[in-house]
C-alpha cells in the first residue's frame, strides 16, 4: 500500500500538524518508504491468533474509587502558555 | 586518592562507606569534569547547586551511619525523567519550557536512596531515534575515538559540527555518553525498542532494560506505552544491578507496575551459572552480519561454556518481523500519546486564527522531523479502514514473537545470548538520509525484547577491528534479571572491562 498526496494531507490534518504543500512531496516519500518496509508483515500467518492486548498479563489493581487529591490548580495550570483565573485560554472555539 | 570520577559506582559506594573519601568530593570531581565535558554535549542541563546540596545531606547522613543504598552517588537522569522544579524537556522544542510540578517515581526511590542529581541527559527528541541525532540540543557526541582519528584531531572537530566523529547511540545516547566520559556513576535511560542497549553497547558501557512493569513509568515522558520500560546505565554488571534494585518496585500511580518483591540483585554478581542452558536462536545470524560480530558471539558463547553453562541451538522463527511489526505499534501508541502536546495545557504555543490553527501550528513547530513522522504513520495505520490491516496485524504478531520466546523457555532454555547491535557505532550524520528505515535497522537485535515484554542486558564484550566497542545481549525469562547479572558478570569478567576512553574533550 502507499499514500498519495492527498493522503498525506489528510493524515497531516488529522494529526493536527500544519504541513505546507512543498513538503508534502518529501514527507510522502518517507511514509511510503515506511509503508513498504512493514509489507512483509502480510506474509506471516496470523489466522487465529490473538491480537497482543497485555505484554505482561496480570490483574489490574484497583483502589477506592474516591478523590485522592484536589485544591491545586495553582499547580495543573502552573506550565500553560496562558491562564486566567486557573482557566486554560484558548482561541474562542464557539461563534 | 587518584581521579574519583574513574572509580565505578560500587567502588565508590564502599569508599564513601568507609569514610575513605566525602560525597562532596565526589560530586565536585564529576561537576568538574562535567565542567571541561560541555563540547559533548551529554547534559542538556547541569545541577550542580542542587549536586552539592544533596552531597552534603549525604555526608551528613553518612557521618551518621544511616547511609542509603545509594547515598552519595552522583548520577545523571535523562531528560525524560520528571524532575520537580528543574526543566524536563525530552529534548523537544515543544517542551523546552517546561517544568515538572512533579517527581518521577523512579527518580524520587533513587533520592530517598540517597543519590546525587548532576543534571538531565541528552536523548533523542522524546527517545525517538537510534543516535541522539533527534534532539533539540542537537546530538550528543561519542567520547569514543573514531578509527584512525587522532585525540588532538578528535578534540578540533568537536562543536565544529562534530563531522567525522561517532554517535553514542540513542535514544539514552546522553546517558551512554555520560557514563563512558566518566560524567557520571551511573545514569538512567529507556528503552522502548533498543535505546538503553544499543547505546550501551556502542559506547563499551553496560545497559539493563528490565522486564515491562519492573520499574514504574509514572512521571516519564511516554513515548509507546506497552513498550517503554525504564532502566540504568552503568560502567560494569555489578553497578547496573545496584541501581535496578533502587529503581524497580511497584508503584500504585502506574497500573502496569507489577506488585513483586524486588530481589538484591547485586548477590546474583558472582553465583554459579554451572548448568544454565543459553539459547543461540539461529534467526539472529541475519545477511549482511559482519564476520566480526559473528566471531563475538561465537567467543560469547564460549565464555559461558568455559563457565559451566550448556549451549543450545534454538529457533524463534518470527524475529524477522519483530522490527516491522515494533515500526506500526510504537509510531501508534506515540500519535496517542503525543496527542496531549496541543499548546494548551503546558509547553510551546505558537498562536493560531483558532483552535485547530493553534494545535497545527504549536506542534509543527514544536516536533522535530523524526517525530512528526512517527506521528503521522501512526495516525495512518490507526485510521478508518486501515486499523485492521496494520495495528491488529502486528499486534498478532507481537503474540506470535511472544510465544516464539515463551517456547524457548518452555524447553528449559534459561536465557538468550545475541549480538546486541549489528555493527558498531557509526558517524554521526552518516544515517541521516533520505530513508528512514536504515535507521530503524539498528534495533533489529533488541526490538523483539521490547515487542515480547522481556528484560535484556547489553555487555561489553570486545572491540571491532577498528576499535570500537562491541556488545552482546542477554534475554531473560519475565522478571529474571537476576540470571542476566550474573551471566554478564561471567562475560564481563571473560572479556575484561572495556577501557573507558581518555579525556580528549577536556
Amino acid at each position: 500500500m502507499s499514500v498519495d498526496q492527498a493522503t498525506v494531507q489528510r493524515i497531516a490534518r488529522l494529526a493536527r500538524i500544519a504541513v505546507t504543500d512543498e513538503e508534502v512531496p518529501h514527507l510522502q516519500g518517507e511514509l511510503n518508504a515506511m509503508l513498504s518496509f512493514v509489507e512483509q508483515l502480510n506474509s506471516v500467518n496470523v489466522e487465529g491468533v490473538e491480537p497482543m492486548t497485555s505484554v505482561t498479563p496480570m490483574a489490574m489493581k484497583k483502589r477506592v474509587d474516591e478523590v485522592t487529591d484536589g485544591n491545586i490548580a495553582e499547580i495543573v495550570t502552573g506550565n500553560a502558555p496562558q491562564t486566567e483565573d486557573h482557566y486554560f485560554l484558548v482561541p474562542k472555539v464557539i461563534e | 586518592m587518584t581521579d574519583l570520577t574513574s572509580l565505578t559506582l560500587a567502588e565508590a559506594r564502599d569508599a564513601l562507606k568507609a569514610k575513605k573519601i566525602s560525597a562532596l568530593e565526589l560530586t565536585d570531581a564529576h561537576l568538574n569534569a562535567m565542567e571541561k565535558a560541555k563540547a559533548l554535549n551529554a547534559y542538556v542541563l547541569d545541577t550542580p547547586k542542587h549536586a552539592r546540596a544533596m552531597a552534603k545531606a549525604s555526608d551528613t547522613k553518612l557521618q551518621k551511619g544511616e547511609a542509603g543504598l545509594l547515598e552519595g552517588i552522583p548520577l545523571g537522569i535523562k531528560d525524560l525523567y520528571a524532575t520537580k522544579g528543574v526543566r524536563t524537556t525530552a529534548c523537544s522544542k515543544i517542551l523546552l519550557n517546561f517544568v515538572p510540578e512533579y517527581e518521577s517515581t523512579v527518580t524520587s526511590k533513587l533520592w530517598r536512596d540517597g543519590a546525587v542529581m548532576l543534571g538531565k541527559l541528552n536523548n533523542d527528541e522524546f527517545a525517538m531515534g537510534s543516535s541522539n541525532e533527534s534532539s533539540a540540543f542537537g546530538p550528543s557526541v561519542s567520547p569514543i575515538l573514531p578509527p584512525n582519528v587522532s585525540a588532538a584531531q578528535a578534540k578540533a572537530k568537536l562543536g565544529n559540527c562534530n563531522k567525522g566523529l561517532l554517535v553514542p547511540g540513542g535514544s539514552s545516547g546522553g546517558s551512554a555518553a555520560a557514563i563512558a566520559a566518566r560524567l557520571c556513576l551511573g545514569a538512567t535511560a529507556t528503552d522502548t525498542g533498543g535505546s538503553i542497549r544499543q547505546p550501551a553497547a556502542f559506547t563499551g558501557t553496560v545497559g539493563m532494560k528490565p522486564t515491562y512493569g519492573r520499574c514504574s513509568r509514572w512521571g516519564i515522558v511516554a513515548f509507546a506505552s506497552s513498550l517503554d520500560q525504564d532502566g540504568p546505565i552503568a560502567k560494569t554488571v555489578r553497578d547496573t544491578a545496584i541501581m535496578l534494585r533502587s529503581m524497580a518496585g511497584h508503584d500504585p500511580k502506574d497500573t502496569t507496575s507489577v506488585d513483586r518483591a524486588v530481589p538484591d540483585y547485586e548477590a546474583a554478581i558472582g553465583k554459579s551459572i554451572k548448568g544454565m542452558k543459553i539459547g543461540i536462536p539461529k534467526e539472529y545470524r541475519v545477511d549482511g552480519m559482519s564476520q566480526e560480530i559473528d566471531a563475538l558471539w561465537s567467543k560469547g558463547a564460549e565464555w559461558l561454556k568455559q563457565a559451566g553453562a550448556e549451549i543450545v541451538e534454538i529457533s524463534l522463527p518470527h524475529t524477522h518481523y519483530a522490527l516491522p511489526a515494533y515500526y506500526i505499534v510504537a509510531p501508534a501508541e506515540a500519535s496517542s500519546n503525543l496527542a496531549r502536546y496541543d499548546g494548551v495545557r503546558y509547553g510551546v504555543r505558537v498562536p493560531g486564527k483558532d483552535i485547530i490553527d493553534l494545535y497545527e501550528k504549536t506542534r509543527a513547530n514544536g516536533f522535530g522531523v523524526e517525530v512528526r513522522r512517527r506521528i503521522m504513520i501512526g495516525t495512518y495505520v490507526l485510521s478508518a479502514g486501515y486499523y485492521d490491516a496494520y495495528y491488529v496485524r502486528a499486534q498478532k504478531i507481537r503474540t506470535l514473537i511472544k510465544q516464539d520466546f515463551e517456547k524457548a523457555y518452555d524447553s528449559g532454555v534459561d536465557a538468550v545470548l545475541t549480538p546486541a547491535t549489528p555493527s558498531p557505532a557509526f558517524g554521526i550524520g552518516e544515517k541521516s538520509g533520505a530513508d528512514p528505515v536504515e535507521m530503524y535497522l539498528n534495533d533489529i537485535f533488541t526490538v523483539t525484547v521490547n515487542m515480547a515484554g522481556l528484560p535484556g542486558l547489553a555487555v561489553p564484550a570486545g572491540v571491532s577491528k577498528e576499535g570500537l566497542p562491541l556488545g552482546l545481549q542477554l534475554i531473560g525469562r519475565p522478571f529474571d534479571e537476576e540470571i542476566l547479572f550474573s551471566l554478564g558478570e561471567v562475560i564481563e569478567q571473560a572479556a575484561g572491562r572495556t577501557k573507558l576512553p581518555d579525556a580528549w574533550w577536556a
